[in-house]
C-alpha cells in the first residue's frame, strides 16, 4: 500500500497553505493553485507520498481552509494500468 | 485476405434495421432474443470479443463492467449496481450517438437490458424479483433524442422499467461522473472522484456509465457472439464503430460504419472527400488530435504516427484554405468556455490558452508565444475532476505539431491562408 495525497480540484481554491507545508511535493501555478513536483499525468491530482512527507502532508489535509485535501492508501497501480472513467 | 482500409465497404451492422426501426422491425431484422437470457456469462463474451467504449476513452468495455459487478458483490449487503446509458453528445462535431438513437433505440436498449441482467446475476443478489437481478437502467440523452426513446420503451415490454434523464447541452454534459451528478442531483458537472464509480456512484452504489453505440455492440455480441463480432476490423480493434463525418463544402455531414483499424483516408473518401485536397483532420473531437490526412489508421492503439485514436468518433476535414490555427484558436476557445468552472487550473488555464492561440490568429509576431502555449498546456495537464484539462492540452499540443509550419509563418508576420495576411 501507498498513501497519496489526493487534490479535489473542485474544493480547492488556491489558497497555497498545502504548498507551504510541503514544499518538497507541491509548487504553485501562476493562479496559486498547487503542481506537483515533478509528476505528470493522474499523479497531479493524486500525488504519491514519500514517507518523509506524511506528517506534514497530515497537517495540509487538517489546515486546508477548503477541506480539498485527503489521505488515500491504495496499491500502486501497475505501469501502464489505466482506470476506468479517469 | 482484403487489407484493411481498402475500398471494400463495412456492411451495416448497427443500423441494419433501417431508418427509424421500430419494434417489429427490430425483432424482423435481428430476431426475438430475450436480453435477460445473456446472464452472467455475457461478461466472459464481451472479454472475448476484445469490444472497446465508443464514447472516447475506449477503455475495454467488459473490464469497466467486471469492475461495477465485483464491487456489487462486496459487503454484508451487497449494493445493487446501476446501468447508464449515455447518450450525451455535447460535441458540436459529433451526431453519430443522436442517429443511432434516432434509428436504432431498440439496439441500445437491447444492450442496456442485457448488461444489467449480466451484473444483477453476478451481483450475488438472488432471489430478487425483477429479471436484471435489482440492477437499475437508465438512458441519459438530450432532450432531442427523449420523444423517440420514450416511443420506443413504450413499444417493448418492460420498457417502462427504464429511467429517461434528459441531459443539457454542454460539453461535458456526458462525463460520466457528471452523468451520474445530472441524475442524482441535477447538475451535469464532472465530480470529484476520489472513489470510482465502479466502486460507489448514483447513490453510492456500483454505478456503470456505457455510451449508448458501446451498447448496441453489446446487444449485436450478445446475439451473435464474440467470433461474429471480430469478423469486421483487426486482431487489435476488433468489430466496428461509428464515426460523425464532417468536411469543407459541399461535403455533407454523414454517419458511417467503419471497421476497426480502417485507414483514415478510405473514411474521407467515402465521405466523399479526396485527401489530397484537404490540409489536415481533426479526429477524436476537440478533444482529439490534428492529423496530416494521410496513411493513418483509425484504432484506440497502434504505433504513434501511423494509428489515430478515433476518440467519440469525430472526423473533422480542414481544406487548403483554411488556417488551422484559426481553426484550433476557435475551438480552443469555445473549451475554455466550457468548463466547469469548478477546478482553478481549467478555470484560468484554459482561457489563458485560448488567449495566446487568438493572438498568434490574430497576426502577432512575438515567437514566445508558442512557447507559453506549450509551457500553459503542460500546466494544466492532469489537474483538474475530469479530463477536460487534458484532453484540450492534447488537441492544442497536435496544433503545434501538424500545423508547425503555419505557425513559424503567423510567427514571421503571414497566414499561410489566403486573405488572412497578417499585419
Amino acid at each position: 500500500m501507498k498513501t497519496y495525497l489526493h487534490i479535489d480540484w473542485t474544493s480547492c481554491d488556491g489558497r497555497g497553505l498545502c504548498s507551504e507545508l510541503l514544499p518538497g511535493v507541491l509548487d504553485r501555478d501562476d493562479w496559486g493553485y498547487p503542481v506537483a513536483r515533478g509528476k505528470v499525468g493522474g499523479e497531479r491530482t493524486d500525488v504519491p507520498l514519500r514517507d518523509a512527507d506524511l506528517d506534514a502532508a497530515q497537517e495540509a489535509v487538517f489546515l486546508c481552509p477548503r477541506l480539498a485535501l485527503s489521505l488515500v492508501q491504495r496499491t500502486a497501480p501497475e505501469p501502464g494500468q489505466r482506470t476506468p472513467g479517469r | 485476405m482484403s487489407q484493411p482500409g481498402d475500398s471494400h465497404r463495412q456492411e451495416p451492422r448497427l443500423l441494419a434495421a433501417g431508418p427509424d426501426a421500430g419494434w417489429a422491425r427490430h425483432l424482423d431484422t435481428f430476431g426475438p432474443w430475450e436480453p435477460q437470457a445473456a446472464g452472467p456469462g455475457l461478461l466472459e463474451v464481451l472479454a472475448e470479443s476484445g469490444l472497446t467504449g465508443r464514447g472516447g476513452a475506449a477503455f475495454e468495455t467488459w473490464r469497466k463492467a467486471t469492475a461495477a459487478a465485483g464491487s456489487g458483490r462486496k459487503g454484508l449487503f451487497a449494493a445493487r449496481p446501476v446501468v447508464i446509458a449515455n447518450g450525451a453528445e455535447g460535441e458540436p462535431l459529433s451526431f453519430k450517438d443522436r442517429t443511432l438513437l434516432a434509428h436504432a433505440p431498440h439496439l441500445v436498449i437491447d444492450g442496456l437490458v442485457a448488461l444489467a441482467a449480466a451484473l444483477g446475476q453476478t451481483g450475488g443478489r438472488t432471489g430478487s424479483q425483477t429479471s436484471t437481478g435489482g440492477t437499475s437502467m437508465y438512458v441519459y440523452a438530450p432532450a432531442a433524442s427523449l420523444p423517440r426513446l420514450r416511443q420506443a420503451l413504450g413499444e417493448r415490454p418492460g420498457g417502462r422499467r427504464i429511467h429517461v434523464v434528459q441531459a443539457p447541452e454542454t460539453f461535458i454534459s456526458g462525463e460520466s461522473s457528471a452523468v451520474v451528478n445530472m441524475i442524482a442531483n441535477g447538475t451535469a458537472l464532472p465530480t470529484d472522484q476520489r472513489r470510482r464509480l465502479s466502486e460507489s456512484g448514483l447513490n453510492g452504489r456500483p454505478t456503470l456509465v456505457v455510451n449508448v453505440e458501446t451498447l448496441a455492440q453489446v446487444a449485436l455480441i450478445a446475439r451473435y457472439g464474440a467470433q461474429w463480432f471480430r469478423q469486421a476490423g483487426t486482431a487489435a480493434d476488433p468489430g466496428t464503430r461509428l464515426v460523425s463525418v464532417s468536411g469543407p463544402a459541399p461535403v455533407r455531414d454523414v454517419v458511417l460504419e467503419v471497421p476497426g483499424g480502417v485507414q483514415l483516408s478510405a473514411v474521407l473518401k467515402e465521405a466523399g472527400m479526396d485527401p489530397g485536397y484537404l490540409s489536415a483532420v481533426l479526429v477524436g473531437g476537440y478533444h482529439g488530435r490534428w492529423v496530416r490526412p494521410a496513411d493513418h489508421a483509425l484504432a484506440p492503439a497502434g504505433p504513434p504516427g501511423r494509428t489515430v485514436r478515433p476518440g467519440a468518433g469525430v472526423i473533422h476535414a480542414l481544406d487548403l484554405q483554411t488556417c488551422g490555427i484559426q481553426a484550433t484558436a476557435g475551438i480552443v476557445s469555445y473549451l475554455a468556455g466550457q468548463s466547469a468552472r469548478q477546478c482553478g487550473p481549467c478555470m484560468f488555464g484554459l482561457p489563458a490558452m485560448a488567449s495566446v492561440l487568438n493572438r498568434i490568429a490574430g497576426g502577432e509576431t512575438n515567437p514566445r508565444l508558442t512557447v507559453e502555449l506549450d509551457r500553459l498546456g503542460r500546466l494544466v495537464s492532469g489537474r483538474g475532476a475530469c479530463r477536460h484539462p487534458e484532453g484540450t492540452t492534447g488537441l492544442v499540443s497536435s496544433a503545434l505539431e501538424v500545423f508547425a509550419a503555419d505557425f513559424r509563418a503567423h510567427l514571421a508576420g503571414y497566414c499561410a491562408g489566403p486573405g488572412r495576411v497578417a499585419a
